[in-house]
């Protein structure tokens, strides 16, 4: 077994306190990136916090903010979305709770390339302090939405915020892009390499399925994404014209560039853009299928099938790009394919929704706070999810495209689901991460305003999408049937302003629970994958010193004969 | 708890179907040709995929409320069960997917037809344009690079050697008659806009450097507001105008003033 044992094995005799900050043990990298996206929400919730006032309450000047211009708004916009997507969303399911726990549950010491992984997130922070700076540069940060669609993004002259800010978009994506190739190889050979003896595929717990299937998908989609920010970037200031046309006049200024296509970025941002999608929810997927399994005491339901429709979204997820781009421009009978594919990977989705509900049938349900918001999960997942066919008909997202019904079905299905399992794992794998048990109380308290904050908040935004209300506008007064909307456009940041304030319950609770939380025993909820057979906090030694060999399922819940309601994988085979 | 999460999962229903069927703000009424069927199709989705909602979530309340069974047996998986749940939402799906598709092929017909109301929509920011080709049917060559100077009334840069273009017509509303088909040739002068006619059912972005077209026909007299629906900068919010459909008597009264205003 010698391939268990690595050169950062090292590293853990060395004092804790150093360890801590440039180590290359994976537990201290996962914790690492949970912070950093932490920082990022916080943000990228502030930001949001002040379009939802500013959109209703249009001359309220708020202390330390001061008066906010259109400009002022698309910044925010454009922060908020970069934030949410890659450094929450994409960062902390997969390589927070991912470089942690994928190690543990595999049963291997450390993820396959150390150095690299840790390399990978001091360049998450570089890009994170990047992306940052742009609010403190002239003209502010970047105003052209997280989809960067140039001309707009590509000419200084567009508009405040389309100088020095969109370059440091486009230095911190670049930066972004590279981290995530690096953390991503590290999974797909750790998985590949170094799963403990007797971890077969089929014994892998659906987590760490969903995390190998997500890398995958980084490594195939992170990589265009770089080559069109440099490719916008040298068109920003080496005079090539891969995205600008000829003939351009820009705020009457004459524009010396010619033969690009705008389409083109499009087509590239969004065959990276919607598989990042899938990056960002399958590991919530997992997370829920995981939690569901274990607070029902019940093996998952249809684990092959669940495997396979990880694996069928993972491939469909690269054929669908084009249902972004119905009224792009591009040729109708394209429209024709990408509707129908995008059908298509409805299909292993709601199988996976069957599956979550024939999990929690007739089990013993334990309602803590991790299955409340892996139910919540659910819940969202169908809500959000149901309006996706909707979506991908180009007859209906004509009308629908680039309106509020587009913000609610993505926040739903996207931003909230994908919340909430960042949510119910870290509730679940708080005790693993930092030795202490997170309050039960607040932890639900917690959940049900954030669930039914959710629901009024993104609800009624299909609402002003069906009345015809276009995204992005930082003003209601300039069309005057939107102005008319104004009423459900309070309601909604009412419901905002609840959901965000319910938050610094989770806040509270998190940092009180770091500090004077309960202490946690080695496998408090009684979990059989192998990150319980571990003590809490997982020592910094992990399964470098211990032979493994795993003999069962990961979920062996009330099997009949058994000691107890479940079997730890590496209990001796029966 | 369990009572509690299911009284929640019942709220959220009860809470949706109420805002849904009460809906304070929905589709403005619809004036083209194709805005009967759309809205049609949207009916459909509406209810199929709303009763989908409604039966999740009462499933998932039923689930919740199931203890276990008494002979201690627990299911792992039922391959029948996969296969029958999937092939019915399979079905489903793609019943509607291919009801939506026949739709989309009978908005984007490939065939032109003769005979058809001719305009000319750019994209600036943050004004939208509307050129007519003038008695000759030819709109004149622009190069906005060279000719564009909006404060002499040539914000698109006609070429002012090309004698197509001097009867072109220009306007800020886009003036079009009931009952004719309206050809739109969309283009952009500086960034990507969309041109969003929700009354219409129409939206299509302009992109610069393409000239794209698309119709629609304008089945009822009035006014209707057009907004800007991809993301072109500060002003995007305001970057409104107005399709005035009147009959096709005003409309040739129009057209003559402007053909007059032009020769001028």
């Amino acid at each position: 077994m010698a391939y268990f044992t690595f050169p950062s094995a090292d590293l853990t005799k060395r004092p804790v306190s150093r360890s801590h900050f440039f180590s290359t043990d994976h537990k201290v990298i996962g914790r690492q990136y949970f912070f950093l996206s932490l920082a990022a929400v916080l943000v990228g919730a502030w930001l949001s916090l002040l379009m939802r006032i500013h959109l209703v309450w249009p001359n309220l000047t708020l202390p330390l903010v001061g008066e906010i211009k259109p400009e002022n708004y698309l910044a925010q916009l454009t922060m908020h979305g970069t934030l949410m997507v890659f450094f929450v969303l994409s960062t902390v399911p997969q390589s927070g709770f991912g470089t942690f726990f994928l190690p543990l549950q595999l049963g291997a010491s450390n993820m396959a390339f150390p150095r690299l992984t840790a390399t990978g997130f001091w360049t998450a922070l570089l890009s994170f302090f990047v992306l940052m700076a742009a609010f403190f540069v002239p003209g502010g940060a970047s105003g052209a939405g997280w989809t960067q669609y140039p001309p707009l993004s590509a000419l200084a002259s567009a508009g405040p915020g389309q100088g020095l800010g969109t370059d440091l978009w486009l230095v911190s994506i670049g930066l972004f892009c590279l981290s995530s190739l690096m953390s991503a190889v590290g999974f797909v050979v750790t998985t590949l390499r170094h799963r403990a003896p007797g971890m077969t595929w089929l014994r892998m717990p659906l987590t760490c399925w969903s995390w190998f299937v997500t890398s995958i998908l980084i490594l195939l989609a992170f990589g265009i994404l770089l080559a069109a920010v440099i490719s916008l970037m040298l068109d920003r200031h080496a005079g090539t014209s891969f995205f600008i046309p000829g003939g351009l006049l820009v705020s009457g200024k004459v524009i010396d560039h010619a033969g690009g296509s705008p389409l083109m970025w499009q087509h590239l941002f969004w065959f990276f853009g919607h598989p990042e999608v899938y990056i960002a929810v399958l590991p919530a997927m997992g997370v829920t299928s995981h939690l569901l399994s274990v607070f029902a005491r019940k093996p998952v339901f249809g684990y092959k099938a669940m495997v396979g429709a990880t694996l069928a979204i993972g491939a469909l997820g690269f054929m669908v790009w084009g249902h972004h781009m119905f009224v792009s421009g591009m040729n109708p009978y394209a429209g024709f394919a990408f509707s129908t594919l995008t059908t298509a990977i409805a299909v292993p989705s709601a199988i996976k929704t069957f599956n979550w509900v024939a999990t929690l049938y007739r089990g013993k349900i334990r309602y803590a706070t991790p299955l409340l918001f892996s139910a919540g999960f659910v819940s969202l997942f169908i809500t959000g999810g149901l309006t996706g066919p909707i979506l991908a008909q180009p007859a209906l997202d004509i009308y629908l495209h680039d309106t509020y019904f587009v913000v609610a079905h993505f926040h739903l299905i996207m931003a909230m689901a994908g919340l909430f399992a960042i949510f119910s794992a870290t509730y679940f794998w708080f005790p693993k991460m930092f030795g202490r048990m997170m309050d039960e109380n607040l932890g639900r308290l917690h959940f049900w305003i954030t669930l039914l904050g959710a629901y009024a908040t993104f609800m009624p935004m299909h609402l002003l999408g069906i009345a015809g209300h276009p995204r992005r506008y930082s003003e209601l007064t300039g069309v005057q049937y939107v102005t008319a909307m104004a009423p459900l456009q309070k309601f909604v940041t009412v419901a905002a302003i609840v959901t965000l304030v319910g938050q610094l319950i989770f806040l509270l609770n998190l940092f009180w629970s770091i500090r004077k939380g309960a202490a946690a025993e080695a496998n408090p909820w009684g979990c059989g994958t192998l990150e319980w057979t571990l003590a809490s906090p997982a020592p910094l030694k992990g399964f470098v010193e211990r032979q493994i060999q795993v003999n069962h399922g990961p979920y062996e819940y009330n099997i009949a004969g058994a000691e107890k309601d479940f079997i730890m994988q590496d209990a001796p085979a029966s | 708890m369990s009572t509690a999460m299911r009284l929640a999962l019942l709220v959220v229903v009860v809470g949706c179907a109420y805002l849904f069927l009460a809906h304070p703000y929905w589709f403005p009424a619809g004036a083209s040709a194709t805005s009967d069927s759309i809205d049609r199709q949207f009916r459909i989705a509406f209810w199929v995929f709303g009763a989908l909602f409604v039966l999740g979530h009462l499933v998932l309340i039923y689930v919740l409320s199931k203890r276990p069974h008494a002979d201690g047996k627990i299911p792992s998986g039922s391959w029948r069960l996969e296969i029958t749940w999937t092939l019915a939402i399979t079905v489903i799906f793609f019943w509607f997917n291919i009801s939506g598709e026949h739709l989309w092929s009978r908005m984007m017909p490939a065939e032109r037809e003769a005979g058809q109301i001719e305009i000319e929509v750019t994209g600036a920011q943050f004004q939208w344009y509307f050129r007519y080709p003038g008695a000759d049917g030819v709109f004149g060559r622009t190069d906005a690079q060279k000719f564009a100077k909006p404060s002499e009334g040539n914000p698109l840069g006609i070429d002012p050697g090309d004698p197509a273009g001097r009867d072109d017509i220009l306007a800020t509303a886009m003036v079009v008659p009931v009952g004719r088909d309206i050809q739109l040739h969309l283009r952009a002068q500086d960034v990507v806009h969309s041109l969003f006619i929700p009354a219409m059912r129409f939206k299509q972005d302009t992109v610069p450097g393409m000239e794209i077209h698309s119709h629609f026909t304008p089945t009822q007299i009035g006014n209707y507001e057009i907004a800007c629906a991809e993301l072109c900068g500060m002003g995007h919010y305001r970057m409104r105008a107005l399709v005035r459909v009147v009959s096709k008597d005003d409309f040739e009264k129009w057209i003559k003033a402007q053909e007059a205003a032009a020769s001028r």
